[in-house]
């Protein structure tokens, strides 16, 4: 097991904690922000240990707190995370088999996909995933509950900004893939339609109207094509 | 925002949405042998995901129970997000979203 660590480099090792550091502290709003919006302390912790994938808990969260319904919710997070679906299908060789392999499956998401791909060797595909993996598994539900904690003693958790770091977090996770030419107006159009639906529709169904500006990215897409 | 809520119901919904995502990630390898994916579900399914987490992102900068929220945590986004594209590391994107917005209300903005 040590000559399987020892594959990875130091400015590796570096990339990878400074990415579970920044896991830890986002857990630590998500954590802040489930506890001031009603949940018991336990819930973002236990959900992020198992559901373990940020986005999906930060919306379902997001959802039930502005009086959403459970199934909205989670519905709303499993379209989230079908991004899964093509990642599994990306990174098959470093997940392991047997309880490893569903270990291994289960660390799947946008970080440890993102360093395997980065890798050359097997080896070392293997090495990044799993650490990167490992660390997260640590650090977020570690952030959630340091967070719920801070959120039960700090009453206005709004004088930290804490608010503030949830819809940053969003936006610094998506903006890499705007790159592509008719994404960012599908995304604005769709952002738009949530926000012209919100004082109208009950809470967690607007963000789900937002998928109404789907055909908009086909529609351009066609366009950009016959050009 | 701060009455509790029902727990029983938000923990099955978690419990399925955790089931839903193993089975998410488990397919992925699974089915490689087997099928060849459209590229175009796939790029469909990147999509709808970015769009709802960019809605997501502008309701919560925005409102707050259908309200506007105020303007300190659209602007601490608003540095957050410049940031970002700036290509500044995640954390110091997150800090300085945190800080904007605390430092605005500490200024008397709302």
């Amino acid at each position: 097991m040590r000559s399987f660590w020892r594959t990875l480099d130091g400015a590796l090792l570096r990339d990878i904690a400074l990415v579970c550091l920044a896991v830890g502290v986002i857990g630590l709003s998500y954590g802040a922000i489930a506890v001031t919006s009603g949940f018991a302390w336990w819930f973002p912790v236990l959900m992020g240990a198992l559901v373990l994938a940020a986005s999906s808990e930060f919306l379902f969260v997001g959802i039930i707190a502005a009086g959403g319904s459970p199934i909205a919710a989670l519905l709303a997070g499993l379209l989230v995370n079908a991004r899964h679906l093509p990642f599994g299908l990306a990174v098959p060789d470093v997940l392991g088999r047997g309880w490893r392999g569903a270990l291994g499956t289960h660390l799947m998401n946008d970080e440890t996909v993102v360093f395997a791909i980065a890798q050359d060797e097997p080896e070392r595909r293997r090495a990044a995933y799993w650490l990167c993996g490992l660390g997260i598994l640590v650090c977020w539900p570690v952030g959630a509950a340091l967070g719920a904690l801070l959120g039960s003693v700090v009453r206005d958790t709004d004088a930290l900004g804490l608010d503030a770091m949830f819809p940053a977090v969003i936006v610094a996770l998506i903006l890499p893939a705007m790159k592509e030419r008719t994404l960012p107006r599908t995304a604005l159009a769709g952002a738009g339609l949530a926000l012209a639906v919100t004082p109208f529709l009950p809470a967690g169904l607007p963000v789900l109207i937002a998928l109404a500006a789907l055909p908009l990215f086909t529609v351009k897409a066609k366009e950009g094509a016959m050009r | 925002m701060s009455d509790s809520i029902p727990m029983l119901p938000a923990l099955v919904a978690m419990f399925a949405l955790a089931a839903g995502t193993f089975l998410l990630r488990l397919s992925g390898p699974a089915l490689r042998a087997r099928v060849t994916f459209p590229e175009r579900a796939e790029k469909l399914l990147e999509v709808s995901a970015v769009v709802l987490l960019a809605a997501l992102a502008a309701t919560t900068a925005l409102t707050e129970e259908d309200a506007f929220a105020g303007a300190a945590r659209p602007i601490g986004v608003l540095v957050g997000g410049v940031l970002a594209w700036r290509k500044a590391p995640f954390l110091v994107v997150v800090l300085a979203a945190a800080g904007t917005a605390a430092l605005l209300r500490l200024a008397g903005v709302p």
